[in-house]
Formats: C-alpha cells, structure tokens, sequence
C-alpha cells in the first residue's frame, strides 16, 4: 500500500502519502501527500467537489481509503501492521482510533434528544467512561469557554445555527483529541452568525490545537492558518503559508479561484 | 360583509387615516358550521336507533351486568393482558435486534434477519401457534441430551406455545417497524456519534434508536392494540384468555350475544387504556424534535 515512508523525525500528527479514494468509477482523491505538524492550522480551500471534505473524512474513516497510506498521531489508520501484513481493523479498533480526533460538521449535527449539556457529555460518560460529576463540570466549562454557558439545558433545536456550531466544538473538544477536523464548519450558517463560530475556532488555534478547517472563509484562513492548502480535482495544488498563497498564488488554477471567490 | 363606512379609504396623505375609521360598533359573529350540527345530529339518531335495537333485541342485558365481573371473564381478561404484555415485549426485543442485524454490514447477520421475517410474515399466525403447540410431534424431548432434557408435551403449555407463536411472529413485524424507524435518523447523526468514538451498537442505544422512537411508536402502539385481539386465536390452542373463557359459559348457557359483549367491552376498556399510554410515551419520545406534542 504505502508506496515510500519517509523519515520521522518529527512525529507529524497526520501524515497522508499518496492517498487516493475511488467511489465507483469517479476518483474523488486523486494522490494526496501531506504532513500536519503538532499545533499547526491547517486551512483546506477549493472549489466544490474538489475532494477537501473527502479528504478530511478520511482522515478520521468516515470514509476508507482505496489506496495510500495515512497516520493519524503516529498509527497507522485503519491497519494493523504485522510484519509486511496489513490486518484490517475491527469496527471497535476504528472507534478507538477516532478518539484522536475530533470532528465538527456542516450541519453542526448536534443529537437533538439531548440538551447542550448532555451533547458535550455524552462521549466522555458513554465512551470514556470518566465519573459522571467531573465529566458534567468539564462540560460546563467547555460550554463557557465556547460563550454558551447559560444554554447548558437548552436542546438543539432551541438554539440558533451558530449556537449550534459552538456546543459542537465543545463536544468534539470533550473527547481531548489530538486534533481537531473542521468540515465547512460556517457554510450552513446565517451570515450574521458566522463570526462567533470563527471566533471560537481563532481562539482555539491560539490555544495551539492542530487544526484541519475546510473553509471557504479565505480572510479566516488569512488569519488565523499556519498553512493553506489549495485543492482541485483531487489533489493538492499548491500549499503554502497563508501571506504566499493567498496574495501570490504560484499555479493558474489557485490564482482562478481566487480571483472568483474574493470577487 | 363592508358596510359603505368601511370601504377602504383613499390613499392618505398622512398614512394614518386609517385610525380615524371607528370600527368599534361592529361585531364578530362566530363562523356557522351547518354541514358539522346536521351530520352530528344524523349521527346521534343512528345511534339511538342502533341502542334502541340492542336493548329491544333477543339480548339479556342483566347476564351482560352479570358476567362483565365473572371470576372465569375477570381472569381470562388478566390472562388476555398478560399475554399481550410479554407477547409483545418479546415481540419487540426480536424486532429490535432482527431490524439492526438487518442493517448490519455484515452478511450472515442481515441474511439471517430477512430469513425471519420471511418465514413468519409468510405464514398465518395461527398455523404458527399451532405447531408450537404440536411441537411434540417433531421433537418429542427438549433440552441438551444427558445433561437434562423433558418432554415436549409437559413444557409446550398453551401459554408457552401462545407466548412462542404470538411474541415470534410479532417480532417478525415489528423489525420492519424499527428498521424503518433506523432509516429514518438522519445520516449526519450516525456520524456525529462515530465522530466522538462510538462504536455502532452503542451509537445505536444511545443516539439513533431514542431517535428512532418518534417514528417507531405510533406504529408499534398500532401493532399492540391489533396484539391485544390477536390473543384472542389463542382459545385454538386452549389458553385461558378472556374470549375462550366467555365461549367456555356461552357453551353451558346458551347466552350467546351477552357475553361476546361482555368480551366486547373490556377488549375496549384495554384497548383505550393502552391509546393513553401510548400519548404518553409519544410525549416522552417528542423531546427535542421541535415538534408542538414536544412540550407537555
């Protein structure tokens, strides 16, 4: 499968080489090699369809990759490795091994049978099992650190988008993950609530969570990234810190995208 | 209904000339349903009539008052309420586990739940019940040999054979319900919960199916209520429930009409009792989906 390790000199938190993802006859990845250092942000950009999200699912198994080779804190995803073998994993060996990420969606996806609260507690009573008195006080100091103390007992359904967004980065962050998955966290939302999300996001880089945020919020990814990654039709196109990237553009195709989305 | 007074003014030139229109005298006059009082009086004079012929019938209505607190109808209806409690429990705990093998990525585990509900959907209940109940012929003894083993005949009582045949074949239903209501959770959920590390069956206890229940029990209290009167083929297989025990007296005392009545009767008292619940159970499952029954 993996087709050449390179050295680790500095245990990367995700390293991908060649990572390729077939569904049926459309390659939605087409070679993704990639390392993300300890307490770095990532920022994924790129037109629709590019693969970004595939990309990022992948990394915590949503989807399997077809072909390639990733880590994700040092292990191998998805394999065991004996020997020259690659045993796949059992279902509960995959949910072991997504403990170290963490992951907010699109559509926030809070599970709307439980209140804030009890969405942010829900993994480390059930899947942790920690003692139920410090995992509700962790939680309720996640839930003010993301601005939502006072909507602890609210449910879902109760809170607007961008509420939403926030009680589910608590959640993701209740699980301590090595690193921290962002799939078009803002698209979904109005455009009056987009910047209490990107706050929490910004103030959670600072904190020096490494990141992997598909967005299409460039002046975020200006900002607040290490790193920017441009992807098209399955690959990589250029990466670069976000000052080169976003202002000088080496390939035509980023250069096309950016001109379209900064207008 | 504008009385000329009241026809719109001309556009004002302040935008407040409507104010300066009194309105105060005028009344409302509540909405006349005609169509609604005619067909509930229709309605109430077929029910009289249909009373009245009752009461003037062949029908003894003192051995209807008599028999409705019998001791042999009182415990055929316990038995009637018992049997449909656990026929059904079982009934659900099969259809829950047969609904998610069957959405099991695991072959062996979803063949085997089709084949289930294929063999027990495809067959009348009551053959069911009665080979359950004639299991006798095809293993004469049960158990695991030289450790303990009984004869068939002596455990397949017609309570065990009823529960069996009833609890088994409701199973085969009731998975299609579940595994509907599986479908029905949205895909980004499954997600969230194997994002924060759940392992599937626990995501499935813990987030899917709760969610799951909103669309599982209207059906479900459905099925109950039809399980509730599906004990009655019991009487086939001679278990005591309530419509075997009120044929057992119509059979000595010719009273026919009176006592299917009876039996009529507190199949409805059970029937309403189990509708209540179910509201309330409806209630409990309501909690978050934003829906008006959410908030009691």
């Amino acid at each position: 499968m993996a087709r050449g390790v390179a050295s680790v000199a500095v245990q990367p938190i995700v390293r991908a080489i060649d990572i390729r993802k077939r569904f049926g006859s459309f390659e939605a990845l087409r070679g993704i090699t990639l390392d993300v250092i300890s307490g770095e942000v990532l920022c994924v950009i790129g037109p629709s369809g590019s693969g970004k999200s595939t990309f990022l699912r992948c990394i915590n198994q949503l989807e399997t990759v077809t072909d390639g080779a990733l880590w994700v804190d040092g292990e191998l995803v998805g394999y065991r490795r004996a020997g020259n073998k690659l045993h796949a994993l059992s279902e509960n060996e995959i949910a072991r091994q997504r403990l170290k990420t963490g992951m907010v969606f699109q559509r926030f996806n809070l599970f709307p049978h439980l209140t804030a609260l009890a969405n942010v507690a829900e993994g480390p009573l059930r899947v942790l099992r920690r003692p139920r008195a410090e995992v509700i006080s962790e939680a309720r100091t996640l839930l003010e650190r993301v601005g939502l103390g006072h909507k602890a007992d609210a449910f879902p359904v109760e809170l607007s988008g961008g509420q939403q967004q926030r009680v589910a980065i608590a959640r993701a962050l209740a699980m301590h993950p090595r690193l921290m998955l962002f799939d078009e966290p803002t698209s979904a939302l109005d455009p009056e609530l987009v910047g209490e999300v990107l706050a929490v996001m910004k103030s959670l880089a600072t904190s020096g969570m490494t990141m992997i945020v598909v967005t299409h919020e460039i002046a975020f990814a200006r900002e607040v990234s290490s790193r920017v990654a441009f992807m098209d039709q399955g690959q990589i196109i250029e990466s670069g810190v976000p000052q080169e990237l976003l202002s000088r553009p080496q390939q035509a195709r980023t250069r096309e995208f950016l001109a379209a989305v900064l207008g | 209904m504008l009385t000329p007074d009241l026809a719109p003014p001309a556009a004002a030139a302040d935008g407040g000339a409507g104010a300066l229109i009194d309105i105060s005298h005028l009344q409302h006059v509540p909405r006349r349903y005609w169509g609604r009082y005619s067909c509930a009086v229709l309605i109430l004079v077929a029910l009289a009539l249909l009373m009245i012929a009752f009461a003037r019938g062949q029908i003894e209505w003192r051995y209807v008052g008599h028999f409705l607190t019998a001791r042999s109808i009182l415990e055929g209806l316990l038995n009637t309420i018992m049997m449909s409690v656990l026929a059904m429990a079982l009934g659900i705990a099969l259809g829950v586990i047969t609904a998610v093998m069957r959405l099991s990525a695991n072959p062996v585990l979803s063949w085997s739940a089709r084949g289930y509900t294929w063999l027990f959907r495809g067959t009348p209940v009551i053959l069911q019940l009665l080979l359950w109940f004639n299991l006798a012929l095809v293993f004469p003894t049960l158990g695991i040999p030289g450790v303990y083993t009984a004869r068939t005949v002596d455990v397949m009582t017609p309570f065990l054979a009823t529960l069996l045949g009833l609890g088994i074949n409701q199973g085969a239903y009731t998975s299609e319900v579940v595994r509907a209501g599986l479908l029905s959770v949205d895909i980004g959920q499954y997600e969230a919960a194997k994002s924060i590390g759940m392992p599937r069956l626990l995501a499935l206890r813990r987030i899917i199916l709760p969610q799951a229940m909103r669309v599982i029990i209207p059906p479900v209290g459905n099925e109950f209520v039809g399980m509730v009167k599906l004990t009655s083929l019991a009487s086939v297989i001679q278990y005591a429930e309530m419509l075997h025990n009120a044929e057992n007296i119509y059979y000595a005392n010719s009273r026919v009409i009176e006592l299917l009545i009876v039996a009529g009767i507190w199949y409805l008292v059970a029937v309403t009792v189990l509708s209540l619940l179910q509201s309330r159970l409806e209630a409990v499952f309501a909690r978050g989906s934003g829906r008006v029954t959410a908030r009691q």
